[in-house]
């Protein structure tokens, strides 16, 4: 089949913006200029703490995301992939969160994991190479970082139904499950098996779209014709569009969909409509598919400028706040550097250790080879 | 004693495990109302309720999917795949989640699942319904793979399977599903990881597993008529494999003949080649062969007696083995 992409022709009537220039009907509270707008279905009422809570999230995880950029740059890790853009749609859906419910992340959930208060060094082993990323998901709530695009997807829906089964669903304090993916991962079969299994068997599942408009190098147009808000319709399961880079609407459309699992009223999806500020990964090279025009029009929308208005505005944060908040953010980062440096190389036998729950003869024996060569090398390498 | 199918044992074993497992769960593609497409599921949703004998949509990448994830929760789920030649849309969650999980975590994650698969030909099918895939998994570390050859071992390791806690990748030979054997269901009679020694001899070794073990059973008794004393191993679990028996029966017969469906081709029969030459070189008095199906996909099943291994070929085998 040949390529159907034809260029289309300058009329008035089908010429098309680039469809992350193009702004959708989404849900908004706060827009672009950090003016509060009211939307019919959706409010939020937060304190005054937790309004400044909100900033000193997204600067924090601002900040400590690009320390891991840095840190790739320095050799210190091997890749960092960067969520710059995506703040407001992490921590606004990070805090709606209630300490019961479970969270699947894809990989670049470096502000879920700061707002669930979870060490952030397992992620950064993770791209280090000490470790797979392991850490206590159940006692965390919070799973590992999930590479292969949508795997993760099916997990939580598997989760999900575990809840429902175990009665933990029903009422006000029941329990959600969340899980995080972006764009690309609606292509694939695992997110629509997923979706299906959420509807039919009602599960208290939030699928969170971060549509930050790129899976590496292609846009929206070569994985959607109808976007994944409006294909959860199909499924029999509500969607919802919302600015992705508005704090304030993340967290009400978040909360909402949560609240609807935990009293047992079944699956939701949300499309956070965002964008990925860097390349891919430290690894990627964006100016090969996106121009400056297309960075600057985002960059109007940036998600802690508008909010940072808002908190001026409204008299809720001064500049003696914001400025307090940097030096947090400062300290934090220093602390994390430091600890990401001090992470050390695991030992060989480590890599038999963990993978099964019985460790087979097979596995054991060449455990015991792998120690007794590298004893050996050590031992001549002592010698000379 | 009781005599039954391998069918019947499955099932029976199945209930074992749901009375004794009250987290575990039966998940699958008709498992529920239908029992299974062979009946092996029979009954178990009218005893222990939908909410533990659960009908999945019709998407095997979603069936191994969520059962990781109802395992995360803290439940057992044993999933039936419904043919060998549709578990593949399961792959990466089998080899890449299943598989891999527990390692990632750093051992602090188990995931209890057995995946039960019919396997094998033999039974006139049509494309997709006899293959025998089981090299791709026990290639893949994080997964234990094991088939059952008789009733008596698929009553017993299907509860073995379920109570440990390691992913296990239950094969189960379609074609012996219906044959009778007795079956002691006082107490079992290995461990699930044991190859079994199914006849002694000291001419050659013939080893097996699952649908081959009934073949080269009958090889050595038209042998033992020519004068021919061949010892049969039932190889039982393919990871990890259960050497010493193996090893033990080289060195006195000198001789091995591996017999198994699928292709030969990089498949379990070389992995036992190659590993008998390295621990039993000095014994041997030939290579090791193999019998297998041919390095071509599964043939129309009018072709099947003509890829499958069969008496003539073990015991042509067996012939040039001795005549080394």
């Amino acid at each position: 089949m040949g390529d159907q992409q034809r260029p289309a022709r300058k009329t008035a009537k089908n010429r098309q913006k680039s469809a992350s220039t193009n702004e959708p009907e989404f849900v908004q509270l706060l827009t672009p200029e950090g003016r509060r707008v009211n939307h019919p279905d959706y409010d939020l009422k937060l304190t005054d703490d937790e309004y400044r809570g909100l900033y000193r999230d997204l600067v924090v995880t601002r900040e400590l995301d690009a320390q891991g950029t840095a840190l790739q740059r320095q050799g210190q890790l091997g890749l960092w992939p960067s969520l710059l853009g995506q703040e407001a749609a992490q921590v606004g859906s990070g805090r709606a969160l209630k300490p019961q419910d479970t969270v699947f992340p894809a990989y670049r959930e470096l502000g879920v994991q700061w707002c669930r208060d979870i060490d952030l060094i397992s992620s950064f082993a993770l791209f280090r190479g000490t470790d797979l990323g392991g850490r206590d998901v159940a006692a965390d709530r919070f799973n590992m970082y999930a590479i292969v695009i949508a795997s993760q997807t099916l997990h939580a829906a598997g989760y999900a139904m575990g809840v429902a089964k175990d009665g933990a669903v029903g009422t006000d304090d029941g329990e959600a499950v969340v899980v995080y993916h972006g764009d690309g991962a609606t292509s694939e079969g695992d997110f629509n098996e997923a979706l299906i299994w959420a509807g039919v068997f009602n599960s208290p599942l939030v699928l969170f779209c971060q549509n930050n408009q790129y899976a590496i190098s292609e846009t929206n147009a070569r994985q959607f014709r109808l976007p994944p808000h409006r294909r959860a319709e199909g499924f029999g399961v509500p969607g919802v569009l919302v600015d992705g880079n508005d704090v304030l609407a993340t967290y009400a459309v978040t909360e909402t969909a949560l609240d609807r699992a935990r009293r047992g009223e079944g699956p939701s999806l949300i499309e956070a409509y965002t964008y990925r500020m860097q390349p891919h990964t430290t690894s990627d090279d964006a100016t090969r598919y996106r121009d400056e025009a297309e960075l600057d029009f985002w960059r109007a929308k940036d998600p802690i400028v508008r909010y940072r208005k808002w908190l001026t505005a409204e008299k809720l944060a001064d500049e003696d706040y914001f400025a307090r908040v940097d030096t947090e953010a400062g300290e934090l980062v220093r602390e994390l550097r430091a600890r990401v440096m001090a992470l050390t190389d695991p030992e060989v036998a480590e890599m038999f250790d963990n993978v099964y729950a019985e460790m087979p003869p097979g596995i054991a024996a060449q455990r015991a080879e792998a120690l007794e060569f590298q004893a050996s090398l050590d031992e001549g390498s002592e010698a000379r | 004693m009781t005599t039954m199918t391998m069918v019947k044992a499955l099932n029976e074993g199945l209930r074992r495990v749901l009375e004794d497992q009250p987290r575990s769960l039966v998940m699958g593609e008709d498992v529920g109302r239908l029992g299974g497409v062979f009946r092996v599921t029979d009954g178990l949703h009218k005893d222990f309720g939908a909410d533990r004998i659960i009908d999945t949509p019709l998407a095997e990448s979603g069936i191994i999917g969520t059962a990781i994830g109802l395992a995360l929760r803290g439940y057992r789920p044993i999933c039936e795949i419904q043919f060998d030649g549709f578990v593949y849309p399961a792959f990466d969650q089998l080899v890449s989640q299943l598989a891999k999980i527990p390692n990632r975590s750093g051992g602090r994650v188990r995931l209890p699942v057995v995946v039960r698969i019919p396997f094998g030909g033999g039974i006139g099918a049509i494309e997709h319904h006899s293959e025998s895939p089981e090299a791709y998994f026990a290639h893949t570390a994080g997964l234990k793979v094991v088939t059952c050859s008789n009733p008596a071992d698929a009553y017993w390791m299907i509860q073995q399977a379920a109570a440990g806690d390691d992913p296990v990748i239950f094969f189960e030979p379609k074609r012996r599903y219906h044959a009778k054997a007795d079956v002691d269901t006082g107490a079992a009679a290995l461990d699930l990881y044991r190859a079994r020694t199914v006849r002694e001899g000291r001419t050659a070794t013939l080893i097996a597993y699952g649908p081959t073990v009934d073949v080269a059973e009958n090889a050595a008794a038209a042998a033992a008529e020519e004068g021919l004393d061949l010892e049969v191993i039932d190889l039982r679990a393919l990871s990890p494999i259960d050497w010493d028996p193996l090893f033990a029966s080289v060195r006195k017969t000198g001789r091995a003949v591996v017999v198994h469906e699928a292709p030969g081709n990089i498949g379990i029969g070389a992995e036992v080649a190659a590993r008998v030459s390295e621990e039993c070189f000095y014994s041997l008095e030939a290579p090791v062969l193999r019998v297998t199906g041919y390095d071509v996909p599964y043939p129309a099943s009018r072709l099947e007696d003509d890829y499958l291994p069969n008496l003539d070929r073990v015991l042509d085998a067996v012939d040039r083995s001795l005549e080394y």
